[in-house]
């Protein structure tokens, strides 16, 4: 019963996506959400990816420093190992977690508060594809800025880092270049990317059908915005470890 | 003209619409009347296909709507009007933009006629000067009157009305009501209003239909609810004591009880 529940949930995820991905009815509004959309998911949320990303970066550095660290390991260990987390999982997978908190919720509650405030009626009487009008531009909004979040947090992080070499003299920052210089392979910044592409449409679509499928009132509208970060969460989770095992 | 024929709509098995027949003429305000739950708002979801009925056809002008096609409905629907009962304003808009918005998707209007025709279907509904405020900024009776501008704005043949009048006052609800009747006039439209407001009904009513439990009760004028002998309907809308009494005086002739 449990799994014809979730098979005709997904098979519903499947519908509207279909509708989503049609052409849009006018170019010109489709670019102006496109716009709107990347600022309000993607330039909005810059602040937290850049804080979060600074402090992980300078906590992950000294805690390699500290626990990892020994006089049998080369003194490049720990820049390295930051470099690492950072760019393979931190940048990627976490940051987008992080963001399906942020940007998720704002997405479910957006477009249930519509359904419930019959926005998206209206939308539909006038002979608008709302799927595509609404949906779209949040999934392709995202899709574009993403990367750009990935690249922000991955050298925020390692100014993190360096501030605790130059501020908290933790560990001697020519050890942390050396350590965030060595054996560098430019395939995990793309891996990092790719995953992160992924994450961005799992983030914006599952959230974006959560609040587009509301029926009710204001209580199913903050359940919708729950259900959507707790999806996308555990969505990003399954597929990260595919990804990871698949890119690698 | 809008033609309803056999209508029947059911959820999970339990019938909300029965059997209903009737025809909604041009140029005319048409109301819908009933009790909270009788299917109004179902019946106007029926005919603007926001729901599919089980059973029956409703034909625009002869076009049978159930019956299109995905894309054919998509275009009829470019010829429909809807105003909601919470006026479903695009919160993120400007009183402007939300008029404009139609304009923006379906014309080939440039940027200065879209908004020459905006303004136009602003000042139709007496909001110039608001039209830099967003919907949260203004009161539930503009908002209504924003929604008839945007409902206007690409001349449609067939307007839809929700409970336009509620949680207006009445003397708002008026202004609301001789609104909707004088572009029924002005632009020929077939217009449709779902309505609890008994003022509405006795003041702009043309072709009253009362639904009661799901069925055609009645369908009539104005001028004939007052006599009427449906126990049902006299019920419905002269549901206080006052009215009651009003509605005895005007029949018997005398006002001396008043």
């Amino acid at each position: 019963m449990l799994i014809y529940k979730y098979l005709t949930i997904f098979g519903r995820y499947l519908i509207l996506m279909g509708r989503t991905f049609s052409v849009p009815e006018r170019m010109r509004m489709f670019f102006k959400q496109y716009v709107k959309e990347m600022a309000q998911l993607g330039v909005n949320s810059i602040g937290i990816v850049l804080l979060i990303s600074f402090f992980i970066g300078a906590v992950i550095c000294i805690q390699m420093k500290l626990n990892i660290q020994s006089p049998w390991m080369p003194r490049w260990v720990s820049g390295y190992t930051t470099r690492e987390i950072l760019l393979l999982e931190f940048s990627s997978s976490i940051m987008c977690l992080i963001l399906a908190g942020k940007v998720g919720s704002n997405i479910a509650s957006e477009l249930g508060t519509m359904r419930v405030t019959q926005q998206i009626d209206a939308l539909e009487i006038m002979g608008v594809n709302s799927a595509s009008y609404l949906i779209l531009p949040k999934i392709m909004g995202m899709l574009t800025i993403m990367p750009c979040l990935v690249i922000f947090s991955s050298a925020t992080g390692i100014l993190g880092a360096y501030a605790t070499a130059y501020v908290g003299h933790v560990l001697p920052p020519d050890d942390l270049t050396l350590g965030l210089q060595h054996a560098f392979k430019p395939w995990f910044m793309y891996m990092s990317i790719i995953k992160s592409q992924f994450f961005a449409f799992i983030i914006s679509s599952v959230s974006a059908f959560c609040g587009y499928t509301v029926e009710g009132g204001s209580v199913d509208v903050g359940k919708s915005s729950t259900d959507a970060v707790v999806s996308s969460s555990v969505l990003i989770l399954f597929s990260d470890v595919f990804l990871t095992q698949l890119l690698s | 003209m809008i033609e309803v024929r056999d209508l029947c709509k059911s959820f999970d098995g339990k019938q909300v619409l029965k059997d209903i027949s009737t025809v909604f003429e041009d140029g005319k305000t048409n109301l819908i009347i009933g009790q909270s739950g009788s299917g109004k708002t179902v019946l106007m979801k029926n005919l603007v296909g926001l729901l599919d009925p089980t059973s029956g056809q409703v034909l625009y002008d002869g076009r049978d709507f159930v019956a299109m096609s995905k894309r054919e409905k998509v275009h009829m629907r470019r010829e429909m009007g809807m105003i909601f009962q919470s006026a479903a304003l695009f919160d993120s808009l400007t009183v402007l933009e939300n008029v404009m918005f139609p304009l923006d998707m379906f014309s080939t209007m440039n940027l200065r006629e879209r908004t020459r025709r905006a303004m136009d279907c602003l000042d139709r509904v007496n909001l110039v000067g608001a039209e830099e405020k967003f919907p949260g900024e203004i009161s539930g009776g503009m908002q209504k009157r924003v929604a008839i501008a945007r409902a206007i704005a690409l001349n449609p043949k067939y307007l839809f009305c929700d409970e336009p009048n509620s949680g207006l006052d009445p003397k708002t609800s008026l202004v609301i009501d001789d609104l909707l009747q004088g572009i029924t006039k002005e632009f020929n439209m077939t217009t449709i209003i779902n309505t609890h407001d008994m003022n509405s009904v006795m003041g702009i009513g043309e072709n009253i239909i009362f639904i009661y439990e799901g069925h055609k009760e009645w369908q009539g004028v104005s001028s004939q609810v007052m006599g009427s002998t449906n126990q049902r309907l006299t019920d419905f809308i002269f549901a206080s004591d006052l009215l009651k009494n009003m509605r005895q005086m005007v029949i018997n002739g005398t006002n001396s009880k008043l």
